[in-house]
């Protein structure tokens, strides 16, 4: 195991109304680890191309430094999402998150598609990465198939707005209606080895609820969460960031760890508990959200 | 000549008189005394048991004896709700009086309706911290025949103490008063809180009427202004629409941009090695400003700090933090809503202060100069900190210098907070229009896209450094600004110096010229 | 790039800009017609950047009215590329 390896943070995907031009220029600021420009739900109907247009410069004029890009386009049997697709590959953000996919063939199809645009472009198949959407009951059955297509998916999500509406579920903010389908995704991403990001919360007055779901999907296994507004960000970084507790176990598991690794040792003991791989490997990726390099531990 | 900051200064502008060029914040004071003399306050005397009641405000107007040229001051307590000093100014004009030096602690967009009288020359000057809206739009563009003056809270104590600003009449709007002139804003169905600001003008002005619309048994307790200092009390039915004088209590802003400066800046004092046992503290009373109070208190609670003393113009905000045993005591020279009016009658440790031991410089020590952290805003900063408070970015008065200089000045560390541009606008920029806090008192700067030391403070940068928060260099998020929103043209303004930018030493730190 | 019809788009936001496009006749020009919030500091620049588009379009004969609320350079020319497309029924969207 190597314990110098880093990934990227995703506590927070901030999204971003793809036709606001006053939130897309400040986007990168509100400390989410990543922003989701969207062309699909946020934007109106006849507002797609305006959109489209607005977030491809935007994409080659403000700098999003320090924040995980995203476009997320019009699913491709829309009348928008081939244009969209045209218009941001070739832009080649950090991902490209894909609505409301339910089947395998979607996402060949959809995958091909891009590839093609990155071959015409001259662009490599492996730099920008492919986050899909499960938001249909049909979607969530399928939901490891699509999510082990393609390596170059890395994340999958839930939309939980949708696939309330999709199951008719009349009172849909509880979560209780949505649980089977939050675990069973990330019980797939889990399978796949990639990160799982759930819904968002719509309430936005109501802080203590988004700290609470903020909280429960931490304990489901998900990586972190959409955020509509940016004054929710605060909260789910703060859950998802390890408490100082948290972060001196783990440091001192890990330099544990590296002192028994020279020695070749496998299984050891901290504080009268055992300690193996996975252990380690949890406790890795406690120093990695709270942004502590190993190196200097 | 050009003084310390390169700016422009002639040496003697009609209207005004001879101007000092600034030296520096602490030049004058270092001398342990103030050169200029002190005039007087007036002699006075009254027969026992004569009446100072008078039927209206114009009859108590009158027998002031107003004259041509004289100055007349008011405070600006009632903020956006003030009827007296419009009502007044409209009496002074009918009565025919001209070449009026109007000499409020600020003006607010309130008081717009006196614009006429700016225009027909019965206003020919200003004294204020603060001048807004279409006020500050005409007199940029020069209607009036002598320069303004834009001085700061504690600059005007001594203005008045040097006969600077020369009071003829105070007219002191009182939201309690009983029939000697005993005043207060703490109580009365008009509650403003703290009378801070008039304090000084009733002491040193030849006449001071004190008008209220609550006339209460005598004694009026309690005694902001004594009765010793007023010449005639007037029951008017309104001084001022109450709703706007002081509404219900301050909410934190829901923007969040100011919202994520904020807390930024939260960040920046909680690493600063100030935020410690027994500090001092003080936020402005908006936007990102005021939302600092929110960061600072739930860092306060979880690290369980105790501070000594809440300074300035006060918000209810500032009053939960003083019933929550936060803050031991609160120092209020101007309170902003309704429920600090009350917690100044009934709290002891919630103290009312006059603008002198608030911020006067020439003094044994305002409480400015005990301040440890204050969190101001700002209208532009320039690459070496300077500070603008006071014009807009087409070269319009639209701003106030109010306190800022002077905690800015006292404070150990001075925060300023603002975004980096605004619309178009760039904030962080080369060069800024007016300056009215030198760079030299700023020590961070806040924005969202970065955070910027005074190169003054290097033990400051290496605690935040240590404390995980990253550093920019002023001159490149300037550098950065300029790149997203395009390079500004300046704005193009005339020789005319229509208004002085006074520091709070009585020196001249800027000039604000004719706008064309 | 040819133009068909009037069309626009943007709108009175805050940090965006509404722009209206009109065909003209071939041999009338370029009309401009500009406000803005920020006119004294960047009215130069926001003519020269509309010129600039309209060149790499080759469109000559254009009326142009912007309504600009301090708008970000790729904000001006998202919104003349989306009139502009609209105009020569390449896209839809809000038609006037």
């Amino acid at each position: 195991m190597d314990t110098n390896k880093k990934t990227f943070k995703r506590r927070t995907m901030l999204y971003i109304p793809g036709n606001n031009p006053a939130m897309l220029q400040q986007g990168s600021v509100y400390g989410a680890d990543g922003v989701l420009l969207d062309l699909e739900d946020a934007v109106a109907l006849n507002q797609k191309d305006a959109a489209r247009i607005l977030v491809s410069h935007m994409l080659r004029y403000i700098s999003y430094e320090g924040c995980e890009v995203t476009v997320r386009v019009n699913h491709i049997d829309t009348p928008f999402g081939m244009d969209d697709l045209k218009a941001i590959v070739p832009l080649q953000p950090d991902a490209i998150r894909l609505p409301k996919v339910e089947t395998v063939d979607e996402i060949r199809r959809i995958i091909q598609m891009v590839e093609e645009i990155e071959d015409e472009h001259e662009l490599p198949h492996d730099k920008m990465k492919i986050h899909v959407m499960i938001e249909t009951a049909l979607g969530v059955q399928n939901v490891y198939d699509i999510a082990s297509f393609s390596a170059r998916i890395d994340a999958i999500s839930i939309g939980g707005q949708d696939l309330a509406a999709d199951m008719q579920l009349v009172k849909a903010n509880d979560g209780i209606g949505i649980d089977y389908a939050r675990k069973q995704i990330v019980m797939a991403a889990k399978a796949c080895k990639i990160d799982v990001f759930d819904t968002v919360y719509v309430d936005v007055e109501n802080e203590e609820g988004l700290r609470e779901e903020a909280e429960y999907i931490k304990k489901l296994g998900f990586t972190g969460k959409a955020i509509i507004n940016p004054r929710q960000i605060e909260i789910v970084n703060e859950v998802f960031t390890p408490t100082e507790q948290e972060i001196r176990k783990a440091a001192k598991i890990v330099k544990a760890f590296e002192r028994n690794k020279k020695e070749g040792i496998g299984v050891f003991a901290v504080d009268g508990k055992m300690v193996d791989a996975p252990v380690v490997q949890r406790a890795l990726r406690v120093l990695e959200m709270a942004d502590i390099d190993v190196a200097e531990i | 000549m050009k003084n310390i900051l390169q700016r422009e200064i002639p040496e003697t502008l009609e209207g005004i008189g001879e101007l000092e060029p600034f030296q520096g914040a602490f030049t004058k004071l270092r001398k342990g005394w103030m050169e200029e003399k002190k005039v007087p306050p007036p002699n006075k005397a009254t027969m026992p048991h004569s009446s100072k009641m008078c039927s209206n405000l114009k009859e108590a107007i009158i027998r002031t004896k107003p004259r041509n040229g004289m100055t007349v001051s008011f405070h600006h307590h009632l903020r956006g709700g003030d009827n007296i000093l419009v009502e007044s100014i409209r009496i002074l004009a009918e009565l025919g009086i001209k070449d009026i030096t109007l000499a409020s602690s600020s003006l607010t967009s309130a008081h717009e309706p006196i614009l006429p009288y700016i225009k027909n020359g019965t206003i020919t000057q200003i004294y204020s911290s603060g001048i807004r809206g279409e006020i500050g739009k005409a007199v940029a563009q020069g209607v009036m025949p002598k320069p303004f003056v834009i001085h700061s809270h504690g600059g005007r104590v001594r203005s008045v103490h040097t006969g600077n600003i020369k009071i003829d009449l105070t007219v002191i709007a009182a939201s309690a008063a009983d029939v000697e002139g005993n005043s207060t804003g703490a109580h009365g169905p008009s509650a403003f809180g703290s009378m801070g600001y008039a304090v000084i003008d009733a002491r040193y002005a030849r006449q001071v009427v004190v008008v209220t619309d609550n006339i209460v048994d005598y004694p009026c307790v309690p005694q902001a202004v004594t009765q010793n200092f007023v010449d005639y009390v007037v029951k008017v039915d309104s001084i001022g629409d109450p709703s706007k004088i002081a509404g219900g209590t301050t909410r934190i802003t829901k923007a969040p941009m100011d919202l994520q400066i904020a807390r930024l800046a939260a960040q920046v004092i909680e690493h600063s090695g100030l935020l410690k046992e027994g500090f001092s503290f003080q936020v402005g009373a908006g936007g990102a400003s005021l939302a600092v109070a929110k960061y600072i208190r739930k860092i306060m609670k979880n690290k369980d700090i105790k501070g000594s003393f809440l300074l300035g113009g006060v918000t209810s905000y500032g009053v939960d933090m003083l019933n929550e045993g936060l803050f031991k005591s609160i120092f209020d020279v101007q309170s902003f809503d309704a429920a600090v009016s009350s917690s100044l009658l009934t709290n002891p440790y919630h103290i009312e202060i006059t603008a002198g031991l608030y911020a006067n410089p020439f003094n044994c020590g305002c409480m400015t100069n005990k301040l440890d952290i204050v969190v101001l805003g700002a209208l532009e900063i320039d690459t070496d900190f300077n500070v603008n408070v006071i014009t807009g970015s087409e070269g319009y008065v639209r701003g106030a210098s109010g306190g800022h200089s002077d905690t800015a000045s006292g404070a150990n560390l001075t925060v300023v907070v603002c975004p980096s541009f605004r619309g178009r606008i760039p904030i962080v920029k080369e060069k800024v229009h007016t300056i009215v806090t030198p760079g030299e008192s700023i020590d961070v700067l806040v924005t969202e896209r970065g955070i910027c030391v005074n190169p003054n403070r290097p033990e400051l940068k290496e605690n935040l450094i240590k404390g995980g928060i990253a550093i920019k260099e002023i001159k490149d998020l300037a550098a950065e600004v300029e790149q997203i929103t395009g390079k500004a043209k300046p704005i193009e303004n005339g020789e005319r110096i229509v208004g002085i930018v006074e520091y709070r030493d009585g020196t001249i730190i800027d000039v604000i010229r004719q706008v064309k | 790039m040819e133009l068909k019809l009037k069309a626009q788009a943007g709108s009175f936001e805050s940090s965006d800009v509404l722009i209206m496009v009109e065909p003209q006749p071939q041999g009338v020009g370029r009309k401009i017609e500009l406000e803005s919030i920020v006119m004294q500091q960047f009215g130069d620049d926001l003519l020269l950047q509309i010129h600039r588009d309209l060149d790499a379009y080759g469109i000559k004969d254009i009326r142009v009215i912007i309504n600009d609320k301090g708008a970000l350079p790729p904000t001006l020319s998202a919104r003349l590329e989306t009139a502009l497309k609209r105009s020569a029924g390449l896209q839809t969207g809000t038609l006037i």
